[in-house]
């Protein structure tokens, strides 16, 4: 027996039952949520799975009344409110005027993006208060003192101080918690959580995912939380519902479904969570040592910071610092990090998208730091990218066959009848279809965009591809086919994979070894398995920590408070070189911890 | 933001520089004689030589240029050729009149164009939505030179309620402190001569003011659609914010950067754009001024404007940007 089922048993009276709810858009073309029922009891944690477009997220919308703002209509189902005193009323049958009253009182309702959540011109202060002055009628000076005590139920560092900042002065963790503190303001009985975490470093998801859970028992609010990571719905809930297509296809106590799951798809959504030792992932391949495609040598990028009347450099942002690192063919090579932590930019610079202030990137043994423009053009055949976004990186306006046949009229002169017959090989090879080449982007799904991208990178037979989060903007049944096509072009093609990701469920399945970057630097590296296994370095054992396990066994008890994170800004000169690597052993090497 | 305003004024300097250069070849590329404007076709070579000397026209091109900075520093441009008076002076007895009308009109663009944009933007695709982009359109695509005539027409001519020019009527001026003549009215407490200055603005303002109005509506409700669509709303709707809160706070805070943005830009465009709308009302503006210059070919008083209308942009969008500051906080001053 779980702790997480003991929960259930002593759960509360009735909050929320929901039934047979049926949105749909576009007049009534497209159904998104099927059917749904579901029931949630004081004080208890109910996690809704599933993938985009499952329609979770409208079935939480819903509940307030917001669908009809993103263009959908609730055609039928009820949502009985058990608001105290014994009164009941049907959500979707409110007027809008009720619904407002309702709407961040008894039911706050918190998204995924930090960043974009807040408004950008209104004080924290403000938009803290604003719902508690407008359903309690507070004055000013009260509103103010709730909205610092709320502050400090989310332990935000100094809160006093954030009451007349603005949301772009604090970093998307801290947003979160704004929101979350926002939520709080009129102490809701039921809390709509969107992926809150999603956005976030695994390290402040961690962070937040202790803080709602503590806040969650002390206050013994309801959440409803919507997530795609089964990870995270081990960290947090006490039962789930996976939804799929408009349907809720499993429901029961976390303890049971990730036990026994009854679902195919429900066992797949658990796959994609990282096991972290706790279930065997694909073998470690082991290429031959001393053939590196690509070697990176004290590769050192730095941002100046100008200010003051001449605007002259002040400091400086050590984006990448000393980072040395060999890929060999067939070899995947993960580098991990969160944001700011120099990953993407190391990758820039290997394309000499940016250029780097020292160090050597060897191609083949070749300098290409060195080399003049015309060569550096023949030179970067060998070395192709793949995006993270596939809606951002292939040309809307430009059909999928030009698109994979760019690097070829780019590079080579081939003959438009054999260039047809190289490109749609290449769509082949990728898990296309020939006939698809005359189609544009917009056309594709997620996963068939990265597909194009790949296809793309491949074309002109590259030595090395860098993937810069190639899946994270993926549904994880996606993820697995795409991880697996770029295994298999890899080994067909002989390719060396630089494959940068925050992700460690991601990490874990595709990597050969393991470089963990943080503030510019890789503070370790080494084979996949030592590394997550034997982490030696205090970093990577808190980034492995904050990985959410889909284990309801392993909850682990962490601490909610914020932790003071470096800044990589120095002023110039002022950086002590850091100590050199040291090997523990085959491969596995550390950097001495400062602290 | 001292040092930013700062380095922004010293970055107007080459701006000016080059302005004036342009300038100056040009009107020396022109085809036509300077000194024959100031003298008369009968007079001899002597007499020509004579008065090319006294306005420094034997000069070489460089030099004169070179002369023509020295004093542009002190505000010097020169006299025209035209009124035979510093040009500094006629600039600045005209220019009130020119700012005036502009800012009138932009006020009435402002007025009637951003709540016009914010309701339409509230009810997408709603009648009152169609009904004012339809005017908005009508407002923008309105040639102003025939919208001037039509009014004066129909209201100085048919129904005679307006007068159809000029800024005052004869005989009722009053002394002149700000150039300004609705707030020297108010000064002096002139409250008849403030309602005369009113009805003289009344319709060139309209006119001026009708493509900006237009403008101003369509950009206030693409900018509202647009933060409507945004995160930050729907945080604001699921915390039970009223709608009109919504609207007015949450999203129009949002979407005045891009509105101050164009509001700014029209503003510079009525200044030059007013030349017709001067030319119709005979408003003693500078843009009839400009119009009488380079008929009379007027080196000196158009050179002159020209520099004046250059400076006005440019400190219009130092304006702009400060503004921006205040209205968003992301914006910094570097």
């Amino acid at each position: 027996m779980t702790s997480a089922c003991a929960t259930v048993e002593t759960a509360g009276s009735p909050l929320l039952a929901l039934e047979e709810l049926r949105v749909s858009f576009s007049r009534g073309r497209i159904e998104a949520v099927k059917g749904v029922s579901l029931a949630l009891r004081r004080g208890e944690v109910l996690a809704l799975v599933g993938e985009s477009g499952s329609g979770k997220s409208v079935t939480a919308k819903s509940l307030l009344g917001l669908t009809r703002y993103t263009g959908g209509t609730v055609t039928g189902g009820r949502a009985l409110w058990h608001g105290g005193n014994d009164t009941v009323t049907d959500l979707l049958a409110l007027p809008e005027a009720r619904l407002e009253r309702l709407r961040g009182d008894r039911i706050a309702m918190i998204f995924q993006e930090p960043m974009t959540s807040l408004n950008p011109v209104l004080t924290i202060g403000y938009q803290l208060t604003e719902s508690a002055i407008r359903h309690h009628g507070l004055s000013r000076a009260q509103a103010d003192a709730r909205a610092l005590e709320a502050l400090e139920q989310v332990r935000m560092s100094d809160p006093a101080k954030r009451l007349g900042q603005f949301p772009h002065e604090l970093s998307g963790g801290m947003r979160q918690r704004v929101m979350i503190a926002m939520a709080l303001m009129c102490r809701p009985d039921l809390l709509i959580a969107d992926e809150p975490t999603t956005a976030l470093d695994v390290t402040v998801q961690a962070e937040i995912l202790a803080l709602l859970k503590t806040i969650q028992r002390e206050s013994g609010m309801a959440v409803l939380f919507i997530t795609h990571d089964m990870g995270v719905v081990a960290e947090i809930a006490d039962r789930v519902a996976v939804m799929l297509a408009g349907e809720i296809i499993e429901e029961g106590s976390v303890g049971q479904v990730f036990a026994a799951p009854r679902r195919d798809y429900t066992r797949q959504l658990l796959d994609a969570a990282p096991k972290l030792g706790t279930a065997p992932v694909a073998p470690v391949r082991h290429p031959d040592p001393g053939a590196a495609a690509l070697s990176v040598r004290n590769l050192r990028v730095r941002f100046p910071m100008r200010s003051g009347l001449l605007r002259r450099v002040t400091s400086e942002l050590h984006a990448v610092e000393d980072v040395s690192f060999d890929v060999a063919a067939r070899e995947t090579l993960a580098i991990v990090g969160e944001s700011g932590c120099g990953k993407s930019t190391t990758a820039k610079a290997i394309l000499r998208l940016i250029e780097a202030d020292s160090g050597e990137i060897l191609l083949d043994g070749r300098d290409i730091c060195a080399l003049p423009h015309h060569e550096l053009k023949r030179a970067r055949r060998g070395l192709q990218m793949v995006f993270q976004d596939p809606y951002a990186s292939l040309n809307p306006r430009m059909r999928i066959f030009d698109t994979v046949a760019e690097p070829f009229r780019i590079h080579s002169s081939q003959k438009p009848r054999q260039l047809r017959a190289t490109v749609l090989e290449l769509l082949e090879r990728v898990g296309l279809s020939p006939e698809m080449a005359n189609r544009f982007p917009h056309q594709f799904s997620g996963g068939q965009r990265q597909r194009i991208a790949i296809a793309r990178a491949l074309a002109l037979r590259p030595r090395v591809i860098i993937a810069d989060e190639p899946v994270s903007a993926l549904d994880v049944s996606i993820q697995a086919q795409i991880l697996e096509l770029l295994r298999e072009v890899q080994d067909e093609f002989n390719i060396a994979l630089l494959f940068i990701s925050h992700d460690m469920g991601v990490v874990e399945k595709v990597s050969d070894r393991i470089a963990v970057m943080h503030m510019g630097e890789i503070v370790e590296i080494g084979p996949r398995d030592a590394v997550l296994s034997d982490p030696r370095h205090s970093y990577t054992r808190r980034l492995l920590d904050a990985v959410p396990v889909a284990h309801p066994e392993l909850r682990r008890v962490r601490d909610a408070d914020t932790r003071t994170v470096g800044s990589p800004v120095f002023a110039p000169g002022a950086r002590e070189p850091s100590a050199p690597l040291e090997p523990v052993r085959d491969g596995h090497f550390v950097r001495p911890d400062a602290g | 933001m001292l040092g930013y305003i700062t380095r922004r004024l010293l970055g107007v300097i080459p701006v000016l520089l080059m302005v004036s250069l342009i300038v100056f070849m040009l009107m020396h590329a022109a085809p036509g004689d300077p000194v024959s404007m100031l003298i008369s076709d009968e007079a001899s070579p002597e007499d020509r030589a004579r008065v090319a000397a006294a306005w420094g026209l034997d000069q070489p091109v460089w030099v004169q240029y070179l002369n023509f900075l020295q004093n542009a520093v002190m505000l010097d441009f020169g006299d025209s050729f035209r009124y035979q008076q510093p040009v500094i002076d006629l600039v600045l007895e005209r220019l009130p009149a020119s700012l005036e009308l502009a800012l009138y009109a932009t006020l009435m663009a402002v007025i009637v164009g951003i709540p016009l944009g914010i309701w339409a933007a509230a009810r997408p695709n709603s009648i009152v939505d169609t009904l004012a982009s339809f005017g908005g359109f009508f407002g923008i695509s309105m040639p102003n030179f025939w919208l001037g005539i039509m009014l004066i027409l129909i209201f100085a001519g048919q129904l005679n309620l307006l007068p159809s020019g000029g800024r005052m009527s004869w005989g009722d001026e009053i002394p002149r402190l700000t150039g300004f003549l609705t707030v020297d009215a108010v000064l002096q407490g002139r409250w008849g001569e403030l309602r005369l200055a009113f009805v003289h603005l009344l319709l060139p303002t309209v006119v001026l003011g009708t493509a900006m109005t237009g403008i101003i509506m369509q950009l206030t409700r693409a900018s509202m659609l647009e933060n409507l669509a945004e995160d930050y709303v729907m945080t604001a709707r699921a915390k039970g914010v009223r709608a009109r809160t919504i609207l007015w706070l949450h999203a129009f805070r949002n979407a005045l950067v891009s509105v101050i943005t164009i509001i700014g830009l029209e503003f510079g465009a009525l200044l030059s754009g007013a030349i017709i709308v001067e030319t119709i009302f005979s408003w003693p503006g500078i843009g009839q001024l400009l119009i009488q210059g380079i008929g009379a070919r007027d080196f000196p008083l158009i050179t002159g404007l020209v520099i004046i209308y250059t400076a006005l942009f440019v400190l219009l969008n130092l304006l702009i940007d400060v503004l921006y500051t205040i209205v968003d906080p992301r914006i910094r001053m570097r």
